[in-house]
């Protein structure tokens, strides 16, 4: 869906989101909350510029409004893959992007993120998944790497991926998947700023992921694993 | 156990590096905590999953220390090997070691289990974030065959400090990822030394993307782990915006940079190509006064 188009559902009470090249930020009402609003679109590959802009954002939003929820809206199709990006540490502007979104977080900001197109590996780790809620619409994709490049990389032919993908959720692409494995709270389906206001409303800064994950049977071993190894001695 | 800390296995890092036989490992392969994906792809699994993990410690300190074995899928990240490090950075939270030791040695996210690993690698990022807020430092070392790469290029990255070895790559797209995707003009592979001024640990160090570089040892990298729980941590909002404007002066100074050389002769080299053949002391001593400022730690 169109950015513009999401944020007059997410903001039926209005909103001042502009778009700079591929990176949105703005404000925007819902209901008796404003929010921060910091996003990518037109599936775009997240290089360093990208990740600072996104993070001075937050910063800006530290600084000038503390306590306001962000919501991100999430478009992207992963880190840049250029030699000149991982020549400048493209990894370390991505984790400082993560660091602001936790110092938010740390500072009683609550951080929602929405995958309303496309959301891959890297690009997606820095923001969308720091999020206290993560959301998609139905339609989004969310994936780590299309099948025919995961059949190189693993030498496992794209036919037997693309069979098994059928079944499994654990490494085919889709938000359902996601959903199922605990990485997504929920689809977002209907009015969405009802969907938004009702997750401002149960944010908690606690990750709850892997106990999702169990609790709808995506991913069983998580968070046992976590708990046994809180509980050796 | 070798001298080299790029030639050990994970099991003889822990070994080397911590005092005496202080280790205790939790979830040992005897317990058979293995990943429930592979069979079904026709894949070994590993009994630790490629992960060791447990407590020390490391000149009377008592630290956790996670160490991920590149042998095994190249250190790659699943749901239990996942699990695993952010079950010991939350214990860590909940008991204040010293430190949290993560011996990293990893192409990124374990494709065969795409989504679970993806998931696990932004949960050890909170997790790493989490101890570091309740206190707790947070140490990298990278010094292995396979470098540190993918999503766990930036869970090191919200680690407090890393420390690297001039063999130790870290990045986030390797470069057999970008070769694939956009040619081999773009980034050829084979040229280790273009690699190597891509991602090395030299470069890393000069940039600031790493703490310390030492040489590769045992007892080098146990020396500046002992140096760095000695630092403390500084995780503040100041601190962020120091590292924001480092950044951006970063990509002001070098963007237009089109090779690790230019972006080392704009920083006052005045023989590039000399880096490569400087032993550590050397290096280390030339670098001090043109390499990015690093984030002011304070105890």
């Amino acid at each position: 869906m169109e950015w513009k188009k999401v944020a007059g559902q997410l903001f039926p009470d209005g909103h001042d989101i502009k778009q700079d090249g591929d990176l949105l930020s703005g404000g925007g009402r819902c209901g008796k909350h404003t929010v921060a609003v910091i996003g990518t679109t037109n599936h775009t590959e997240v290089g360093v510029e990208l990740a600072l802009a996104m993070a001075a954002a937050v910063l800006a939003v530290l600084r000038d409004h503390p306590g306001r929820p962000i919501v991100f809206l999430v478009d992207t199709s992963g880190q840049r893959l250029r030699h000149r990006d991982e020549m400048l540490g493209l990894n370390g502007y991505m984790a400082h992007l993560a660091k602001c979104v936790e110092m938010a977080r740390r500072r009683g900001h609550a951080i929602i993120s929405l995958v309303y197109e496309q959301a891959l590996s890297g690009g997606f780790l820095a923001n969308g998944m720091m999020a206290d809620v993560c959301a998609a619409l139905p339609g989004a994709e969310i994936r780590v790497m299309g099948l025919p490049a995961m059949a190189r990389v693993t030498r496992i032919s794209e036919e037997r991926l693309t069979e098994l993908s059928k079944t499994s959720p654990v490494f085919a692409p889709g938000a359902t998947n996601y959903l199922k494995m605990g990485g997504l709270d929920a689809l977002w389906e209907g009015d969405l700023s009802v969907c938004l206001a009702k997750a401002l409303e149960h944010v908690d800064a606690t990750d709850h992921r892997r106990v999702r994950g169990l609790e709808r049977g995506g991913r069983l071993l998580a968070d046992p694993v976590v708990q046994r190894v809180l509980a050796s001695v | 156990m070798t001298r080299s800390y790029y030639e050990n296995s994970a099991r003889a890092r822990i070994a080397g590096l911590l005092d005496g036989d202080t280790f205790n490992e939790w979830l040992p392969a005897a317990d058979r905590v293995t990943s429930p994906h592979l069979a079904i792809l026709d894949q070994p699994a590993a009994f630790d999953d490629g992960v060791i993990i447990g407590q020390g410690s490391i000149a009377g300190k008592q630290i956790f220390i996670a160490a991920q074995e590149g042998g095994f899928m190249g250190g790659a990240v699943g749901e239990v090997h996942g699990a695993k490090i952010v079950g010991v950075l939350e214990r860590a939270v909940r008991e204040h070691p010293a430190a949290v030791l993560l011996l990293l040695e990893t192409g990124g996210v374990r494709l065969q289990e795409a989504n679970a690993g993806l998931i696990a690698v932004s949960e050890v990022m909170r997790a790493i974030l989490a101890a570091r807020a309740a206190g707790v430092p947070v140490i990298v070392a990278i010094g292995g065959q396979y470098g540190c790469f993918g999503g766990m290029g930036i869970a090191s990255r919200c680690a407090t400090t890393i420390i690297m070895s001039e063999e130790g790559r870290l990045g986030l797209s390797g470069p057999e990822v970008i070769e694939t995707a956009r040619g081999v003009e773009e980034y050829d592979s084979r040229d280790r030394a273009l690699v190597w001024r891509t991602v090395g640990g030299k470069h890393r160090y000069l940039l600031g993307e790493c703490d310390a570089m030492v040489p590769d040892s045992m007892v080098a990298f146990r020396q500046a782990i002992v140096a760095s729980i000695a630092d403390g941590d500084d995780w503040s909002l100041q601190a962020l915006e120091r590292e924001h404007q480092m950044l951006s002066d970063r990509v002001q100074r070098f963007g237009e940079c089109r090779d690790g050389r230019d972006i080392w002769r704009k920083m006052g080299w005045p023989d590039p190509d000399a880096i490569a053949m400087m032993d550590n002391d050397e290096f280390m001593a030339a670098a001090q006064g043109r390499r990015s400022k690093q984030t002011v730690k304070v105890s």
